[in-house]
């Protein structure tokens, strides 16, 4: 338990932030607020029992902001980025979208699954003509643009192919493409690499950063892996579980531009022993049941340790 | 060399296994069936008359029981009389292989006995229409309602309760009151599949458009899709593959319904080739016309499903089926 609970000494501390971060930091709060959610509950009710999933979340995110949502498995996070994206409704408290209230899925807000969730039936470059086209924009105007994104993530080779002719972060890519070319104010992702195997994930890691940099856009990222969240995010609100409330919102000292050589640097261990420390913590707190000990059924003169 | 696992759950067969066993399932019942037809130790409870002898109410060709034919033996024999005599026959409603396949051949190219009777092509034809207009007639209004009801749950809670209901009547129930609304022609007929066909229909595809990921239809909210977008754009394309499979299954219950529909009213269609053939103890061709419509059946479902290989390319089941 102390392994994962108590930061080494030698770290400095998660607050600690070099001038160059601070400074990022001072422009990036100087930007507009894109998204603001103010005292949002979310109550499930089934039968006369009623689940509090989120309890009073309040934040907000700035414009070109990447903000990673973390938190124990049953925090609510996959609520709020649903509710979000106008698929669920909330209970009580606003969510507002550059001053306006979010009640349904809109344009303005783009989402990526975790489940790849492109049209089977429909190629490549149909899939991420989708959204401009139901949006009333002209086939060839939409085609012209489903090529400039698929080239922007190298895939305008697979334009013609089916879904199901591409690997998990092929399909991930395009999934992110056609929700951005909506244009939408903000990309909500919920845990959209996590059915992608490690290496795959890094890849797709610093893919979206790169897209992230090259474009206007305010990112929403679900994810339960802290090592994901502290490489990706400038900020990290981290929910703690039953009901989901926000435990923190941590500003990441990590500097930027972020690259793989970070994940072992003071900084990026602070964060993240700061991470484990609320989450596990209240994990443990949660956790009623205790596994027994395991008897021995192996030969005694026999062992692996 | 290598054991074969004959049983495996789930595990694909090899190609060259597959063709084996594919041939396999039509070879043994073929197999089984001339056994018994041409072994004669092998079932044969009847003897066919070759010549009466002295026996007075015995004809040749006449099929009789072997202990009755044994104890007429005996009896001319102890007469000191001509013995009748015979060769081990199958009763005459199990032709042998052979026969059904002359009578396959046979009975395109004998004209039809009564001069306003109808070649067997026609009388198939006939059938054959009568299908496709009773399956037409149920998928125009089936198909868009089981997509509706699968779609939006007002739908379904306003419709699938009494069909639900009205699936376990027996659609021959309605023979009567469908000569008496639609007449003794091909009205009541095509109302009988319709009714056979329809209830199932509504219900299978309301649960096929049910079965699609709802994550699809998340996605397509999110990206602007709106109400009837959704339903054009969405549902119908993605349950398009399974409608099509449900559509061939439903096109083989229509083809049950047949025999019962075409007896309403005026028998027409093969049932009345088949009815003919049976009461002149046409056994023959009773059978080959029952191998057409297996035929025909068979033959229209591996056309469909190629068919749906080509027009939805991106569902890599429908390939890797058949």
């Amino acid at each position: 338990m102390n392994r994962i609970l108590a930061a080494p000494p030698s770290l400095p501390s998660y607050r600690d932030q070099s001038p160059e971060v601070r400074a990022r930091f001072l422009r990036l709060k100087a930007r507009e607020v894109i998204l603001k959610v103010e005292n949002l509950n979310k109550v499930f009710r089934s039968g006369k029992r009623a689940t509090v999933a989120l309890n009073d979340i309040n934040f907000a995110t700035h414009r070109r902001e990447f903000l990673c949502v973390v938190g124990p498995s049953g925090c609510g996070k996959s609520t709020l980025v649903r509710i979000l994206a106008g698929l669920e409704e909330h209970t009580c408290g606003n969510v507002l979208l550059q001053g306006k209230p979010v009640s349904e899925p809109g344009t303005d807000r783009g989402m990526v699954f975790q489940g790849y969730t492109l049209f089977p039936w429909l190629t490549v470059k149909k899939n991420v003509m989708f959204g401009p086209e139901v949006n009333g924009h002209s086939k060839y105007e939409a085609e012209r643009q489903a090529m400039q994104w698929l080239e922007l993530i190298g895939l305008e080779k697979f334009a013609d192919a089916y879904p199901h002719q591409l690997s998990g972060g092929m399909k991930q890519r395009v999934a992110i493409v056609r929700a951005l070319a909506n244009q939408p104010r903000i990309l909500l992702m919920d845990e959209p690499f996590g059915a992608l195997d490690a290496q795959t994930r890094c890849r797709m890691q610093a893919h979206l950063l790169e897209i992230w940099r090259k474009i206007d856009i305010t990112i929403v990222f679900i994810t339960h892996d802290l090592e994901e969240a502290i490489f990706l995010a400038d900020r990290i609100l981290v929910l703690s579980a039953h009901p989901g409330k926000v435990e923190e919102l941590i500003e990441v000292p990590v500097p930027r531009p972020r690259h793989a050589t970070q994940l072992i640097t003071p900084e990026f261990l602070a964060t993240k022993a700061r991470l484990e420390e609320l989450i596990y913590q209240s994990a443990i707190d949660e956790e009623e049941e205790t596994y027994p000990p395991v008897a021995r059924l192996a030969d005694v003169a026999d062992n692996v340790e | 060399m290598k054991r074969i696992r004959w049983f495996q759950v789930h595990k694909p067969v090899s190609p060259r296994a597959r063709l084996v066993f594919g041939s396999l399932s039509f070879v043994l019942p073929i197999v089984v069936w001339s056994i018994v037809s041409y072994v004669p130790s092998v079932w044969h409870p009847l003897v066919q008359i070759t010549n009466p002898g002295s026996v007075d109410y015995l004809q040749p060709g006449m099929r009789m029981p072997k202990e009755a034919f044994d104890t007429e033996v005996a009896d001319a024999k102890d007469d000191d009389k001509d013995p009748p005599e015979g060769f081990p026959a199958n009763p005459v409603y199990l032709p042998a292989p052979h026969e059904v396949v002359a009578a396959l051949y046979s009975s395109f190219t004998t004209p039809p006995a009564s001069q306003d009777g109808v070649w067997l092509h026609q009388s198939l034809w006939h059938s054959i229409q009568v299908i496709f207009w009773g399956f037409v007639i149920s998928s125009i209004v089936g198909v868009p309602l089981g997509v509706l009801c699968g779609t939006y749950g007002v739908f379904s809670r306003l419709n699938e309760p009494f069909i639900e209901f009205f699936r376990y009547l027996p659609a021959p129930a309605f023979g009567a009151l469908a000569v008496a609304i639609l007449g003794i022609y091909d009205g009541p007929k095509i109302a009988i599949i319709v009714i056979g066909t329809f209830f199932q229909q509504v219900l299978i595809i309301a649960n096929t458009t049910r079965k699609l990921d709802l994550a699809l239809v998340e996605a397509a909210l999110t990206l602007g899709t709106r109400n009837t977008q959704l339903l054009s754009r969405v549902v119908l394309p993605g349950i398009l593959p399974d409608l099509y499979r449900d559509q061939r299954i439903l096109l083989g219950w229509a083809w049950t319904y047949l025999i019962v529909a075409e007896l309403i009213g005026t028998t027409t269609g093969i049932t009345w080739f088949i009815t003919q053939q049976a009461r002149y103890q046409h056994f023959d061709n009773v059978y080959a016309a029952i191998v057409i419509i297996g035929i025909i059946g068979l033959g229209t479902d591996i056309v469909l499903a190629l068919l749906g290989r080509r027009l939805f390319p991106w569902d890599p089941s429908l390939a890797k089926s058949e």
